[in-house]
């Protein structure tokens, strides 16, 4: 009888390929101590503004140190509902389609477990975050890469979504603005998307918490169509505008019998968000616009330094309509992703994540981060630039 | 606005290399804008922002907040007051307030008896000065934006994270 106890890991688990950011992740630890510049985060340099800290704090101080209710303190929920009409044009009651949960990765794990039968196909554009697809796989789903691509600003298309769709797809799952490539889609693209949704009657989760991060025109909610809240779970949290992802804080909204589903994984798999978290989102949402909007403004500024950088040495960026990555293809240099990644982390001490991380459609590309200071975006990039200007000395 | 001003505003520590960088403009016309804004009389000058508390040798430094009254003039108001109290060496900074007092002035001097000398010599006995009300800063906690002492850290941010 075998005794590797590998033999108890459940066969779609053992399966399931470890994230392509973990072995980069792995080679930058190695190199600790080494004056490495990180452009490989995922998450905002800013820490979370003293506001909502102190909020906190002084929960705790309160002693609010109980569970809530499943669904999340009522009066969060309130300023959830108010939050999203004001800014995304769709009114959700807080009684019954909002839930508050742990990170918008938790919502999209809710949402999945509680809507995706095994063998039910999944639509996903990519390059991609990194955990859609293996999200679907732990639900037995089948997922479908859409392609999207740098000549369109990885907006998604609708074209290309009809191109990828099988008999059988039930649920689209979107990212708009789009970890990696900061693709947007406008409001024309989004409607041609909705009717494509109508058409193939399809339910959409649409993680949208990139979206006050938008620098070229307005961000739209592809809920906000009419028929399409309907067939939408908005998902949304706080991590990356108000630059709160160590709380893991997210939510959901959506017909009430979609987030009734929802819940009821919630309640046996989380119970709820932690209370201080949710206290905490709570001053965000009532107090912390300002801070949203000058956060956007540093961004919008290091995003336009980096990308100038780029495309001058020789790198073909596109310009990232919203997030903070920026998303240049490394090809044109003569490198390949990896060998890119890796030779500029080992010669130059910057960090950056190859794009093949984010799925096959992410091949000659790298992401980086411009969720940092001035001064080490402009070191990062005089060391880029002092990479390729080499021979072409390719890591091996 | 003037995207110098803009950067100079948001308090980062540029040079004025990175300025240009940042700005999308050559270091020449970053120097020509802060010449402009200098001309305007809208950028005075550089100035370092220091926790002297650290250094033994200007730590004995003291600065004190001085509350003072006048009785303003027919014609002139608080300004000639004013203008006449900033124009010391001792005076960081002096305001026209609101409220119970008429001028708030910072005054730092290299000793206690050096701040107060000033301000039973100097100050209040300028002509027209009703009171003034004196508060020694025992210690500082934020300058100018600045935490001092601050345990906050990013070192245990990820370096590479999804």
């Amino acid at each position: 009888m075998s005794t590797d106890p590998k033999r108890w890991v459940a066969g779609h688990i053992a399966t399931l390929p470890k994230s392509g950011i973990r072995d980069f992740f792995e080679l930058v630890a190695k190199m600790k101590g080494q004056d490495v510049i990180s452009l490989g985060v995922g998450e905002p340099d800013f820490v979370t503004p003293w506001h909502v800290r102190e909020a906190a704090i002084f929960a705790l101080e309160r002693g609010k140190t109980y569970y809530t209710s499943n669904l999340g303190l009522l009066e969060l929920r309130k300023e959830i509902s108010t939050y999203v009409e004001h800014h995304f044009g769709v009114s959700y009651r807080p009684d019954d389609q909002v839930i508050v949960t742990v990170g918008v990765s938790e919502a999209l794990d809710l949402a999945f477990r509680a809507f995706c039968n095994p063998g039910d196909k999944v639509m996903f554009h990519q390059p991609c975050y990194v955990s859609y697809h293996p999200s679907i796989t732990l639900v037995h789903g089948e997922g479908i890469a859409v392609p999207t691509y740098a000549k369109d600003n990885f907006a998604l298309t609708a074209e290309a979504l009809r191109a990828a769709w099988q008999p059988g797809a039930k649920i689209l799952m979107l990212n708009l603005p789009c970890n990696p490539t900061g693709g947007t889609c406008s409001r024309e693209q989004l409607e041609k998307i909705a009717d494509f949704c109508r058409e193939k009657d399809l339910l959409v989760l649409s993680d949208e918490i990139y979206s006050e991060l938008t620098f070229e025109g307005t961000h739209t909610s592809i809920a906000s169509f009419p028929g399409m809240a309907e067939r939408t779970i908005f998902l949304h949290g706080f991590s990356k505008a108000f630059a709160m992802t160590g709380w893991r804080i997210g939510y959901a909204c959506g017909p009430a019998v979609l987030i009734d589903a929802m819940m009821k994984v919630h309640q046996y798999a989380m119970m709820c968000a932690s209370i201080i978290a949710q206290e905490g989102a709570l001053e965000a949402l009532k107090n912390g616009w300002d801070n949203v909007l000058k956060m956007r403004e540093q961004y919008h500024r290091r995003r336009d330094l980096i990308v100038r950088r780029f495309n001058e040495i020789g790198m073909k960026c596109h310009l990232p309509r919203g997030s903070f990555y920026a998303f240049p293809d490394v090809t044109p240099l003569g490198f390949t992703e990896k060998d890119f990644a890796v030779g500029l982390l080992q010669q130059q001490k910057v960090a950056v994540v190859p794009g093949t991380a984010f799925g096959v459609n992410g091949t000659g590309h790298v992401r980086a981060c411009f969720a940092t200071g001035y001064d080490q975006i402009i070191e990062a990039c005089d060391r880029v630039e002092r990479f390729v200007a080499q021979p072409r000395a390719k890591a091996g | 606005m003037n995207p110098v001003l803009k950067l100079l505003i948001d308090g980062g520590s540029l040079t004025t290399g990175q300025m240009a960088q940042v700005a999308g403009l050559s270091e020449a016309e970053v120097n020509q804008h802060l010449e402009q804004l200098k001309k305007d009389k809208i950028f005075l000058g550089w100035r370092p922002v220091l926790d002297l508390s650290r250094e033994a040798a200007a730590a004995a430094a003291v600065r004190a907040v001085i509350e003072v009254k006048v009785t303003p003039e027919r014609g002139g108001g608080f300004n000639r007051f004013a203008e006449r109290i900033a124009r010391f060496d001792e005076v960081e900074s002096c305001y026209l307030m609101s409220g119970g007092y008429d001028l708030l002035v910072f005054v730092r001097g290299g000793s206690l008896q050096k701040v107060a000398s000033f301000v039973s010599e100097k100050l209040s006995t300028i002509e027209g000065v009703l009171s003034t009300s004196t508060h020694f800063m025992l210690r500082c906690y934020k300058e100018q934006g600045f935490v001092l002492d601050s345990s906050e850290s990013s070192a245990s941010r990820l370096t590479v994270a999804p």
